[in-house]
Parts: structure tokens; sequence; C-alpha cells
């Protein structure tokens, strides 16, 4: 299922039509055109989406970890990319400030939990 | 200041080597020069006129001893034009100067070897050859410095008043609270490729000294009845092509709450701003045409937010509270360096007047250095100044400095008893004008000098100011006068909000200055935000200090006596007779030649 970047999340949901669905493709006309990386937000944290968010369109292979933080879980890449290029970004940050998709919680929270948990082991 | 923990330092350095990865994937030909454009640019890198340009983050503009050594630094060692890059950059803008005989005023050659404080806390360099960007980004991070999000369609480095902390009429000290949002900030995933650059603006005193209401989101800390900490929060201020002041959607918002709320403005701004075409991105056009849709649209994310996404941003008392910690008084020892300068001699007693303010802890004091003095472009400091002003934080403010909006620095822990050594300090390095506030503390962009968008020079008109009002007498006599100089609509100079501004437009390929009146950054001298009026046509270059100077002369003509500020006789008799007398100051000649140079190019 492919959805327009000017699309409304809220009303397709209302309607049903994200059930059942396998995989949804978000576009990214330009690159710079950044409204799907909000929709993949919501995809996964509102709707409550688990299935494949495909980013298509212009997508950068440096985007590709905030795509990833974003909810999306693949994208489509112009023919002859570095891909190895793409794996060190993924590999470089072990952590951000902010929550995101994947880690709804903020760094802050995150590191206050794993001290109580140390407290609590300890 | 804040105090990076080990995860904050990892950080930046890890971005400084993804800048590295990125750049030499550039140089090999794997990323075109449209791709790698967002990555530099996101980074601090333009590239301008001549060079490229590097944009550093000074978030809050809280800067130590230790950074502004890596600056001084940057500029000795780094900041160095080719010189035949220089030789040329230096032709063409001789050729400009050439190009409009009896309309220009005197241009002082390019210089280089400097940092350039800017009017949102950043510091610019002008000539670091690309090459080379990555070896200053590992400097930079090898001091907790970055030009993260100083540029590109993101959320910006985050401004506050100088004086947070310090200011005796504070109500909240908003550092920690812009710490905590420069980290929320920094790398948001979703929020890398808005419609426009976002700006944020905390202010924490009673006087809105940080510009709030011309501020994609401005914040005013508040305390309830009950001591509760909140911000009155403004969204879709702006300068630019359409000025606008911002608008309040919330008046009290709990401060646990920054985040959540914040996510959901640029949530909707992300959804629904403008994309097809660039004047119209910025968020203040989104809230102007939707008005109080865009309100309730905010407000129903907000809610959502907290209700079905569980509020994941909600600040706790414990994160606070670590980065208050950061953000105590730092210990204080007296310099006690002896002084040669006579405490009761004019000189001195006028810097106390205007560069001394008072601070909240008895004893201590906020100095503000100039950086408005003849033979310097408006907020530039070159190595030595800056390796010097390393050392007189050092000496007399605990290490810290700020920078402030109107291109000046502060140090904000001065004792008392160390004003004569510092201003024997201070007037050595020529940074001890006593102008802070008056008319030769003019803001002031780099303009068609370096940047690439400008449509004029801003530096010629600068330096004419300056060197036209050296008398301290006349300047003191005139009083408290925001003069800002923008050389392009986008308004970097802040002319919308200068008492008088001065705005440079292109009319085919030529300098012209439109002269604005009246506009207001919000203060307690200026009034509530709003931007100035045009006075009429443009003016020439040349035409510009003697417009000014009519201004001025209306002023002292009409005031009631001294103790009416130039703003005040403004609103009081109108615009009318300023424009009567700024029109009048235009020069036959100038047109004349001006009418001789555009029949030649025909």
């Amino acid at each position: 299922m492919k959805i327009e970047n000017d699309a409304d999340l809220a009303v397709l949901a209302q309607a049903g039509a994200l059930q059942g669905v396998q995989r949804i493709e978000l576009v990214f006309p330009k690159f710079t055109d950044g409204r799907a990386f909000s929709q993949a937000v919501l995809l996964r944290r509102r709707h409550g989406f688990t299935g494949d968010i495909r980013a298509t369109g212009d997508v950068l292979i440096d985007q590709l970890v905030q795509m990833a933080r974003s909810g999306f879980s693949s994208a489509v890449l112009a023919p002859g990319v570095h891909t190895e290029a793409a794996q060190r970004q993924f590999d470089r940050y072990a952590a951000f400030y902010q929550g995101d998709a994947s880690q709804p919680l903020p760094h802050f929270a995150r590191a206050a939990n794993a001290q109580d948990g140390g407290r609590k082991a300890a | 200041m804040y105090h990076y923990t080990d995860f904050d330092r990892q950080f930046i350095r890890l971005r400084a080597e993804q800048y590295r990865d990125q750049l030499q994937r550039w140089q090999r030909g794997e990323l075109t020069d449209e791709q790698f454009l967002p990555l530099r640019l996101q980074n601090g890198w333009y590239v301008q006129r001549y060079a490229p340009m590097a944009r550093i983050a000074v978030p809050y503009g809280e800067i130590s001893s230790a950074q502004l050594r890596v600056l001084a630094r940057i500029a000795r060692e780094f900041d160095r034009p080719d010189p035949e890059l220089l030789a040329h950059a230096q032709r063409t803008q001789d050729q400009l100067q050439a190009s409009q005989p009896g309309l220009t005023l005197a241009a002082p050659p390019l210089q280089y070897g400097y940092g350039h404080f800017t009017t949102r806390t950043n510091v610019q360099f002008n000539w670091i050859p690309l090459a080379q960007s990555a070896d200053v980004m590992d400097l930079l991070a090898s001091v907790g410095m970055h030009g993260i999000q100083t540029s590109g369609n993101t959320i910006r480095n985050i401004t506050s008043e100088a004086t947070a902390g310090v200011a005796p009429d504070e109500i909240v000290d908003t550092r920690p609270f812009a710490e905590i949002l420069r980290q929320w900030s920094t790398l948001h995933p979703e929020f890398a490729f808005l419609p426009r650059k976002f700006k944020i603006a905390f202010n924490g005193a009673e006087e809105d000294r940080a510009a709030t209401g011309w501020y994609d989101i401005g914040l005013q800390a508040q305390k309830d009845e009950a001591g509760a900490v909140g911000f009155t929060v403004k969204v879709g201020g702006g300068m630019g092509r359409t000025p606008i002041v911002g608008s309040v959607v919330r008046e009290f918002l709990p401060w646990a709450e920054l985040l959540n709320y914040i996510e959901a403005v640029v949530r909707v701004y992300n959804r629904y701003g403008r994309r097809d075409n660039k004047w119209k991105a910025r968020i203040k056009i989104l809230v102007k045409a939707e008005g109080q849709r865009f309100i309730d649209e905010v407000e129903a994310e907000y809610q959502a937010i907290l209700r079905q996404d569980g509020a994941p941003h909600t600040i706790t008392s414990a994160e606070l509270a670590r980065v208050q910690a950061s953000f105590v008084v730092p210990a204080l020892t007296p310099a006690s360096v002896p002084s040669e300068t006579t405490l009761s001699s004019k000189p001195f007693q006028r810097w106390m007047a205007r560069n001394v303010a008072p601070h909240r802890l008895a004893g201590l004091t906020l100095v503000t250095l100039s950086f408005k003095r003849t033979g310097w472009a408006p907020g530039d400091a070159d190595a030595g100044t800056l390796e010097a002003l390393a050392d007189l934080a050092e000496r007399f403010s605990a290490g810290e400095a700020r920078l402030t909006h109107e291109q000046n620095l502060i140090l904000p822990w001065v004792h008392a008893g160390d004003l004569p050594a510092l201003y024997d300090a201070a007037r050595a390095l020529g940074l001890a004008q006593p102008n802070i506030g008056l008319l030769t503390d003019l803001i002031a962009c780099p303009g068609g000098d370096f940047c690439s968008l400008a449509n004029a020079r801003a530096i010629p008109i600068a330096a004419a100011l300056t060197e036209l009002y050296q008398d301290l007498d006349e300047v003191t006599d005139l009083g408290p006068i925001d003069l800002h100089i923008s050389g392009c609509i986008n308004s970097c100079g802040h002319h919308h909000s200068g008492h008088i501004g001065i705005l440079g437009v292109d009319k085919d390929g030529k300098e012209w200055y439109q002269v604005t009146l009246g506009g207001s950054d919000g203060s307690r001298l200026s009034g509530p935000a709003m931007p100035g009026k045009v006075v009429g046509p443009s003016f020439s270059a040349a035409e510009v200090p003697g417009v000014v100077e009519a201004l001025l002369d209306t002023y002292r003509d009409l005031r009631t006596s001294a103790a009416e500020h130039f703003i005040d006789t403004l609103r009081r008799v109108g615009h009318e007779p300023f424009k009567l007398a700024a029109n009048a100051a235009r020069l036959d000649t100038t047109r004349q030649s001006a009418r001789q140079a555009e029949e030649a190019t025909i």
C-alpha cells in the first residue's frame, strides 16, 4: 500500500485502511521533503502498524539511520550506491538523545532506568 | 556552565567522525554536490561568495575560556584564504565598488583570520577551505563544540538572553531548559528536513532581552502563584520578507511538558508548512494563514502525545536536577590585579555607567566588552583578541563568557573590586568603548562582503556610521538607540527590530538601502516587538550617513528633554517629521552620477 506524504493517516486508520496491510510505502518526492518521517513515526507510535514501512523515492544513504529511527524498516536505494558506507552510519552511534519509533524513551529516561535497575540488582 | 558527560562528549566526537566520512565520500565522488549539501549544511558549512563559511554553535551563548582558545586557534591556523583566492575576491569587491561611482562609501579591504559573533550567538569563520573542514570539526569536538544544525531546515542553535543566571530581574534561569532542549533537538530523526529553518529562544527575566517575539518559538519563563515554573509559548514570529511577531499559543506550559509540547508544534509544522515556496515556508506563514486552526491542531497533537503516546518526553525532576547542577554559581575569587586607572576619570566613569550592569549577587557585576569599534566590523574578533578574551574570562569571570545577540561579549561573574583592572585590560584590547546600547553599538550582518545571499554590503555602512559618531559626548547625549543593518531581506542584521533599520536592496546590480523607523525587539526600552516602517524610496550608500544624521538631528530638535529617548520621541510625534528629514537628505549629485553611471553602462 502506498501512502502519499500529504495523506491524513488518522483518516486512513479510522476507515480501517491499514488493517491487514503488510507493507506501507511512504514517499520522498525529494530528499529534502521530510513529511514521510512524521508519517512513519505516527504509523508506529500512534497507529500500531507492525508491518514493513518502506522508504521510496529520493532516498539518500545518509538518511537511512534517521529513517530507521523514525520507524522505516526498508528502503529502495538508487542503483550503484555504496551499501558499506550506509552500514558505517548504522554502526556509528550507540545511542541518541531523544526517543524515537524503536526506542520511545529519551536518553535521560533510559539512563535513569538503567541506574535504578542497577541499584535494584545490587 | 553545563558539564558535558562522557555520552555528550562522545556524541560530538562521533558527529565529527561522521562528517569526515561524508566529506571523504564527496571528495571521492561517491556523493554529488547536491547530496553533500544538506550534510555539510547540517554541520554548519555553507559555501559563500568566495569561500566556505563555518557557523559554530554556542548554545545559549555560554562559552568557556578553553572554547575561546580553540576558536582563536581556528582563526589563526585555518581562517586563511589562499593568496590567489583572496586577490580574486578583493578584485571582485573592487569591481563592485567601481561599478557604482558616487553611490558608495569607502570600503574596508576584506579581512581574514578572525571569528564573527552573530545575532544568534553563533561564531562564523569565512575562509576555511572545505578540505580542512573535518580537521576543524575534530578540533571543535575536543572542547565540546560543533556546528550541528547551525544551518539547514532543522531546529537551529537554541538561544537565551545573555544574562541568564546572573540578571537581577531573573524569574527563572533558562539555561538548564535550553540545554535540555539542545539535547532533544540534536539529530532529531523526525525533524531534520523541515519546510524551513526553525529557531527557538528562551527568556527568563522580566525584561525580554532575547527578542522572543521574533522567533519561530519564543519561550518566556514564568512562575505561577504557587511558585511552579512554566513558559508562555509564542509561535510564528520571524523577520525576513514578511516580518511577523509571534502569537501566544499557551499562557503557561508547565516546564515538564516542554518537549512534549514543542514536539507537537514542530510535527504540525512538518506536516502542513509550505514546501512550494521558500519565502512562505516558515512557520509564521502557517500560523498567520491558519490562525486558531493551527492552535487547535497543535493542541490536538499535544493531547495525542500525552494520552496516546504516553507523554514519552516528559522532563523528569531528576533530569532537570541533573542539568541544573551544572549551572550553579562557580567558585569566585577576586583577581585582585592592581590598576592604574583613576577611578574619578570621565572615561572610567562613562564605562562604568554604560558597560557595567548590576548582578543578582551582591559584590558582583556584569561587564559587556564592546565589539563595536572603528576599524572592525561589528562582532569581529581576531585570534589575538579571542585568546585575550579567554585570559580575561579566566582571570575575572570564572573562565566563562557569554555572547550576546547584539554581537558583544559579556563577562558574567566580575567582582566589583576588579572593575578598574578589567577596564585597563579591556581598553588595551580596544574593547572598552562606553557605547553599549547607544547608537554605535549597532548590529550588522557580514553582508555583501562575504554572504552570497546579500544584495548589498553592510560593513561599509557600519564603518561609516561608526566613524561619523566617534564623539562620545554626542553619542551619550543621543541616548539609547537600536540601529540594525541587514544586507538583504533575510534579516540576519535584524533591521526590522531596529529603532532605525537599514536594509540592503539590489536595483539593477547596484546597492541601495531602505531605511525603516520604529522597530522593536521587545525590550523594555523599545516596547512590544514590532517591525519598523519604511521612510521612503531607498537611498544610496553614500546617502545613508546623511539620512541617519538627519533622523538624529530631528530627534534632538523635537525631544522634550535629553531624558526622552529617540524611540519615545518618534512614537510621540509620529514618523512624519522624521520621514521629511530623511527624504530631504538625498544627494542630488548622487542621483546625477547614478544616472550617468547607468547611461554609461547601457
